[in-house]
């Protein structure tokens, strides 16, 4: 009779485990959202363990130490084969895992929890879909005192306001879905708006960018000098749609968003994010007076410039529209940081290459030539020319950032 | 032990210029590509960022963009009745090696080849009389004609972006462009390049002499451009590394500037990079080709499956390929019988170099590949060749297209070859010299030919290719006659010592003469005297398609990659919409 009954619960309870919403429209709906929260560009698996975007095992740079993103495959032992809708959201909204154990907001759920739950289940039915990996990952990377999660209490109350968002009724339908998409699954404010010594976003400072990962995140606000004040609707969706305007090219971290996630997005949710990101307040200091034409630096760096960049960059500094980047009137080349500046010119780097921009020029490497003085050098030029003007660039910041690129993250 | 890899459609052979182009369009077509490419994968700044990729050393001397002999070379001859030795250096010409190929370091000198060229035989019969056509010459049409492929010397040349100025746009001629070339639908994609100072002087000369200069049409590109697959090229900075060299500006037009872009991000593509072919397998009737076998740098040999095969190595490897596979009959130059080998030539080059007194400074270090001047008054059957008493023609040009330290530092005859002097003249002629060049057309000839060598193997234990070649008289002629005007030019242009290049004594595959060689491996419109059809189709083989100058029944005067860029789009069209809706022979045999 027990077995009997054991029986029954079992074919109750299998068709329930297998209740997962299959509704096709709510899961082609989850897929496009997990593109615009680019689940990808932390949860795809390590090189070598499965072709799966969602395995998981990649580390991500934190200030705190490394932090290996979760398998977020079904899988029932190393993913989350054994979550619920309502453990999903959990994680979403309050950044706890089902057992309650709270992740580290690494994980974006500060950003996340502004999403609806509607959205949340449309994320979670998408993922019940996808292959089930058997991965497991090392979640406890962390050094003492951080690895205590714990901590994360104190933490949330500090700088952690779980809720989803609340339309602005005296905005746009258009600007209100921006502000959805940047503020919640776009989590864009996790690189572009500057953090305080524990990790929380300096809301005050939305948007103005920071030293982050060895890159600057620009300044993506409303500036005119520093953001996308000066940015037309339509530069910005040209910008997140295909990774290049005629004057800049994504590249670094960013070339990552705009290949898994920008770049998939429609175009009425990449204008409502232009419209909500341009109406950002212009945060960033006021640029200085630029360094005189005739400044030994500018003289070293400007016979620098000649001599290594011209040829593609143009003596006027104006690059080749849509292909070499413009250093002037390209906000990336007068940011107050110059991490990127600096590991551009170090390290070269790749732009990003889509379907509508499939050629992905790259920048060579000048550091293995140009010692750290001439680096500096001759991005205090480039900061200072054209009409350009930013602070000169000292040579201990190119010290530092060869230092961190020839040790690695 | 040879392990069996799941079927694809198609196997492409080969991943340059003809490789990617195919492999695209067919892939666009919606079949499943794998490309097999026996040296390494290649890109732009990772591969040639333009900090490292003008190193004359490395890359020109020491030619690590090519083929490894040690991996693959020939042996060479000039006449039957020679044993053949192996090229252990490049000398003469340059194998491409790699994805890219030779589209990676060409100059890019981009023609369409006249409309006589594809007819040279019954036109010269029709013009002179068969009776004036040189002995034992194997000279036939190509089976094609110019108009024909106008279309695809179009879309070629749009993809590449193309710089120059159309002579004959629908049959009026165009002031400024090659009054001699075939009507083209519409004008290149982008102008000219700048001319530098050597180039309009000879420009002037040329004026002079009565002949009507035009611009090199250039795969290094005057301004930016986006083809029509979307990949984008960048102004070329005028560097002077462009001849064995990567470009790294993106201003060359390259399959890694033109096509990989797209061709990588479609899902129906794959390559297999440093995996070498070593036959194309054939089913028992020998009718149809099952797929190719090959050897991983691990020594593993796999065979692939396809349903078609696409054979896109250059020329010489091309051929080796049919020849080891055991497609068509190989040509036996005793009995004039058999296909697969015939119609090999090589190409007439030489001109005159010209030295200039203290008024004059060129700057050769100002230049790229494809920066020059051309006149075309005494190419193809553009001049009456009765008095001149030989077939075919030669472009002249003068195109300076380096200045770069090692190989480049002309002095006048009967300079020492070192020491004080030669420095002293190394020093006053570096910036005072210019050279008018030709590039000559070869007929095809009874005992000009390839065939596998009976003695000599590569690292796989397969025979190598064995080259038969010297120039007839008929080449020396023209080589003499283009020679003359050359100097004409050259002196019209100023200069105070002229120096002659011409052909003397048998071909020598020592200096570096030109990496134009075709044939072998035909086209045609007769099974009994060509490899391929109309569509570059095997005739045996019906689903092994042909591509490259190995195709070509003649050499021309003018560089091959114009029509090997055009039969490429030729050929991935037949297959398309010809060869798919009904796999069979597309021309009866």
């Amino acid at each position: 009779m027990r077995a009997l009954l054991l029986l029954a619960a079992l074919l109750l309870s299998a068709p329930a485990a297998r209740a997962d919403n299959q509704d096709w429209t709510q899961v082609a709906r989850g897929r496009y959202l997990a593109v615009v929260g680019d689940c990808v560009a932390c949860h795809k698996a390590t090189e070598g363990v499965a072709a799966s975007d969602y395995a998981g095992g990649r580390p991500i740079e934190t200030p705190f130490g490394m932090i290996n993103a979760a398998n977020i495959t079904p899988d029932v032992e190393t993913g989350i084969g054994r979550w619920t809708p309502d453990d999903f959201a959990q994680a979403m909204r309050e950044g706890r895992r089902p057992d309650g154990a709270h992740l580290y907001p690494a994980f974006p759920y500060p950003w996340y929890t502004r999403m609806s739950r509607q959205d949340m289940d449309a994320i979670f039915a998408f993922l019940r879909t996808i292959p089930p990996v058997r991965h497991a990952v090392n979640r406890n990377t962390l050094p003492f005192p951080f690895r205590i999660r714990a901590a994360m209490i104190g933490w949330n109350m500090l700088f952690f306001t779980p809720g989803e968002l609340r339309p602005d009724p005296a905005k746009s339908e258009e600007w209100n879905r921006g502000a959805y998409l940047v503020e919640g699954p776009g989590h864009c404010g996790v690189c572009h708006t500057p953090m305080n010594a524990l990790g929380g976003s300096r809301s005050s400072e939305a948007f103005a960018g920071q030293s982050l990962q060895g890159w600057i995140a620009p300044n993506i606000g409303g500036n005119e000098a520093l953001g996308v004040g000066a940015w037309g609707v339509d530069d910005v969706v040209q910008y997140l749609r295909t990774g290049a305007t005629a004057w800049t090219r994504a590249s670094g971290p960013m070339a990552e968003v705009v290949e898994y996630s920008t770049s998939g997005m429609t175009e009425a949710d990449l204008r409502a994010i232009a419209v909500y990101l341009k109406d950002r307040p212009p945060r960033g200091p006021a640029p200085p007076a630029p360094l005189a034409a005739d400044a030994p630096r500018m003289r070293a760096g400007e016979a620098l410039y000649i001599d290594n960049c011209a040829a593609c960059h143009r003596r006027d500094g104006a690059g080749v529209a849509g292909m070499i980047p413009s250093l002037k009137d390209n906000q990336i080349t007068v940011q107050p940081g110059v991490e990127t500046l600096a590991r551009v010119v170090l390290t070269g780097v790749r732009s990003a290459a889509t379907d509508l921009e499939p050629t992905a020029p790259g920048m060579p490497s000048f550091g293995w030539r140009l010692d750290d003085q001439q680096v500096a050098d001759l991005l205090s030029y480039v900061r200072n020319a054209w009409g350009n003007a930013a602070p000169e660039v000292d040579v201990s910041l190119v010290r530092q950032q060869r230092e961190r690129l020839t040790r690695g993250p | 032990m040879s392990r069996r890899l799941p079927p694809t459609d198609v196997v492409v052979v080969g991943l340059g210029w003809t490789g990617s182009i195919m492999s695209y369009e067919l892939c666009r077509a919606g079949l499943r590509v794998t490309a097999i490419e026996r040296g390494p994968w290649r890109d732009t700044p990772t591969d040639f960022p333009p900090t490292t990729a003008p190193d004359e050393l490395r890359y020109s001397i020491r030619h690590d963009l090519f083929v490894r002999p040690a991996q693959e070379t020939l042996t060479f001859r000039n006449t039957m009745n020679q044993t053949a030795l192996p090229i252990r250096r490049w000398g003469s010409f340059l194998p491409g090696n790699g994805v890219g190929g030779a589209g990676v370091h060409w100059n890019g000198q981009t023609w369409r080849w006249h409309p006589w060229d594809f007819t040279f035989h019954s036109s010269s019969v029709a013009r002179y009389g068969a009776d004036f056509l040189p002995q034992d010459h194997m000279m036939q049409d190509w089976g094609i004609t110019y108009e024909e492929l106008e279309e695809s010397f179009d879309r070629f040349e749009y993809l590449c972006g193309i710089s120059g100025k159309a002579g004959n746009l629908g049959g009026q001629l165009q002031p400024g462009g090659n009054p001699f070339e075939g009507s083209r639908r519409r004008d290149y994609p982008t102008p000219p390049m700048q001319m530098t100072a050597a180039p309009q002087l000879f420009a002037k000369a040329a004026t002079e002499l009565g002949w009507k200069p035009f611009p090199q049409p250039s795969a290094n590109l005057s301004q930016a451009y986006t083809n029509p697959y979307g990949c984008k090229l960048a102004p070329c900075t005028y560097c002077g590394f462009c001849e064995r060299f990567g470009c790294g500006n993106f201003s060359k037009s390259s399959p890694q500037t033109c096509v990989l872009p797209v061709l990588v991000r479609h899902p129906g593509f794959e390559a297999r990079t440093e995996c070498q072919v070593t036959r194309v397998n054939l089913s028992r009737d020998g009718k149809r080709a099952t797929g190719v076998t090959y050897v991983d740098t691990a020594g593993q040999e796999w065979e692939q499956p396809a349903a078609l095969v696409l054979l896109c190595a250059y020329q010489l490897f091309n051929v080796r390929l049919l020849l080891l596979s055991g497609i068509g009959k190989p040509y036996n130059p005793a009995t004039g019988e058999g296909v697969v080998g015939r119609n090999y030539a090589y190409q007439v080059t030489g001109g005159a170099t010209g030295f200039f007194g203290q008024d004059k400074i060129f700057n050769p270090f100002i230049g790229a590949g494809s920066v020059g001047m051309v006149a075309d008054e005494f190419n193809a059957d553009n001049f009456d060749h009765g008095p001149a008493g030989f077939v075919g023609g030669a472009s002249l040009a003068c195109i300076l297209t380096n200045g770069r330290p090692i190989t480049n530092r002309p002095v006048p005859p009967d300079t020492p070859r070192w020491g004080s002097e030669w420095k002293r003249a190394t020093r006053d002629n570096y910036n005072r010299w210019a050279a008018v060049g030709l590039q000559g057309s070869v007929m095809p000839y009874r005992g000009n030919y390839l065939d596998l060598d009976p003695t000599y193997k590569d690292s796989n234990g397969l025979p190598l290719l064995r080259m038969t070649f010297d120039f007839p008289e008929n080449e020396r002629k023209l080589s003499r006659f283009a020679v003359d005007r050359c100097v004409e030019a050259v002196r019209a242009m100023g200069a105070h010592t002229v120096r002659r290049n011409e052909i003397s004594g048998p071909y020598s595959i020592v200096p570096y003469q030109s990496t134009h060689n075709t044939g072998g491996a035909i086209m045609g419109s007769d099974p009994k005297t060509s490899v391929a059809n109309k569509y570059c189709q095997v005739w045996d083989v019906p689903n092994v398609f042909l591509s490259g100058a190995s195709l070509f029944p003649m050499n021309a005067g003018f560089n091959p990659t114009g029509p090997v860029g055009a039969l490429a789009y030729w050929a991935a069209d037949a297959i398309r919409d010809r060869y798919l809706p009904n796999p069979g022979p597309l021309v009866p045999a």
